[in-house]
């Protein structure tokens, strides 16, 4: 479904990612995870072309993501994106936020979005929120409107890129549990985060990217959490850090 | 110095010499306020393209206007533009509203070099994610630009546009340098024919002042509201 061939990216002289392969199955579930500054958030940023590569190759369905002449607003239109910080559109209510690009984008009328939309807003269980704008809900509650927002494009995979990073710690539960519910479906899906717990509990398997945009490590989940004496040094070092004693 | 007397402002004089002044220059501000928040939209948007010869005519045409005097923007209109323009306006318009149609055409072109920086900043202002977000949900940079960024950047930028508009409305003043019939100059017509000259200043002031005081009030009570909204 994602394949991504000797990805190198710079911003000016510093290189952000350095030689990045990797391979993801349909309804494979795959944790990337590293100190900050690896590069975690550009390289999964680039599989929508939200940031662009200047060396390699990143295959989306067969679409070719580092070509010129691809359609990107289309491509993305198929891949849904959460992001650390939301981003709901403020100035637009919850139903408003799920049906605009349904409506703009895939050209569905404003009844079938609506249907959609609400139907993925129960889903995250927020139907009662439907008529409030962003900025009168919690971090997690918005957290999920954004999740419901990427669903209602009826997405062929799913990118989430640090989705509880900026969450009160009571907020997290909620918002992972809708992401293991989607990933109980066999929803394709990649995501950038730090929860050992989830990825010890859903994923297929577990990327470990270090400073300088290398991939470190890219194996199941059982080798990563099971086997640790086999593990780099350096991923060793952080798994450390991270999981609890 | 004789005494001040204002006892020739009765309600006939006043709907005589001033209303179709007051009228004339609150319907300026009002067209040239739109018209230049379109013109500058439009520049903003041009100098934020990233196509080069689009940056720097945006960029030539800010600089430009905001290094030259408004009044000579006026005058340089008025004596430049050929007379068949105003021909093309229907029937005798155009010639009987010479300096009007002058007078709104250089202020929607001098007003839209500002407009244009305050929509750039408030489009700046936005933070990166709402863009991205917009495109990872397969929005084309217009359809973004339209749904997304420029509503907000249009909200948040409101109270800086009224500010603008209240130095807009000052500066409805500058047309009688062409002879066009404001408020001011309806002051100035009702002081010479009453010979009451210091009384007409006094007032045509009051008159700035207590529009353009009641506007910043609004400006304030906007700004607290936006505060909220955020």
């Amino acid at each position: 479904m994602i394949e991504m061939k000797n990805v190198s990216k710079w911003y000016g002289a510093t290189q952000v990612l350095n030689d990045c392969s990797l391979n993801i199955e349909k309804g494979e579930v795959v944790v990337v995870c590293g100190p900050s500054g690896s590069g975690k958030s550009t390289l999964i940023k680039t599989i929508n072309a939200l940031e662009p590569v200047q060396k390699g190759e990143i295959y989306v369905d067969g679409v070719a993501v580092h070509d010129k002449a691809t359609n990107l607003p289309k491509l993305r239109s198929r891949v849904g994106m959460v992001f650390q910080h939301f981003e709901l559109f403020p100035h637009l209510t919850v139903t408003d936020n799920l049906t605009i690009a349904q409506m703009k984008v895939l050209g569905r009328g404003q009844d079938e979005a609506k249907q959609r939309g609400l139907k993925m807003l129960e889903r995250v269980g927020l139907t009662a929120h439907k008529d409030k704008f962003p900025g009168q809900l919690s971090g997690g509650q918005q957290q999920r409107v954004a999740i419901a927002r990427a669903l209602s494009m009826d997405p062929i995979v799913m990118l989430f890129d640090e989705p509880t990073s900026a969450l009160d710690p009571e907020m997290v539960g909620e918002v992972l549990d809708v992401m293991v519910g989607l990933a109980a479906e066999g929803m394709t899906m990649m995501v950038v985060t730090h929860e050992m717990g989830f990825a010890r509990k859903v994923s297929n398997r577990v990327i470990f990217m270090d400073v300088g945009g290398h991939i470190l490590e890219d194996t199941s989940k059982d080798e990563f959490f099971g086997n640790i004496e086999a593990r780099q040094p350096r991923t060793r070092e952080f798994l450390n850090k991270i999981l609890p004693h | 110095m004789p005494a001040l007397d204002f006892s020739f402002y009765t309600w006939a004089n006043i709907s005589t010499y001033l209303l179709s002044g007051l009228y004339f220059s609150v319907s300026l501000t009002i067209a040239a306020t739109i018209g230049g928040i379109a013109l500058g939209t439009v520049i903003a948007l041009m100098r934020l393209s990233g196509i080069k010869p689009l940056e720097y005519a945006a960029l030539w045409y800010v600089n430009l206007l905001r290094s030259i005097p408004l009044v000579m923007v006026i005058l340089w209109f008025f004596l430049l533009m050929p007379s068949a323009f105003y021909n093309l306006f229907p029937g005798d318009i155009g010639q009987k509203y010479r300096a009007e149609i002058c007078a709104l055409i250089t202020f929607i072109i001098f007003e839209a070099a500002f407009f244009s920086e305050i929509v750039r900043a408030g489009i700046q202002s936005l933070p990166r994610g709402q863009t991205f977000a917009g495109q990872a949900l397969g929005m084309t940079y217009a359809q973004n630009m339209r749904y997304i960024v420029l509503p907000q950047a249009m909200r948040n930028m409101l109270p800086v546009f009224l500010t603008q508009t209240i130095v807009l409305f000052q500066d409805t003043s500058l047309v009688y340098a062409i002879g066009a019939y404001d408020i001011l100059k309806g002051f100035e017509i009702m002081g010479n024919t009453f010979g009451r000259r210091v009384e007409t200043y006094i007032m045509a002031a009051v008159v700035y002042f207590i529009i353009s005081f009641a506007l910043s009030m609004l400006v304030k009570r906007l700004n607290e509201k936006i505060r909220i909204l955020r």
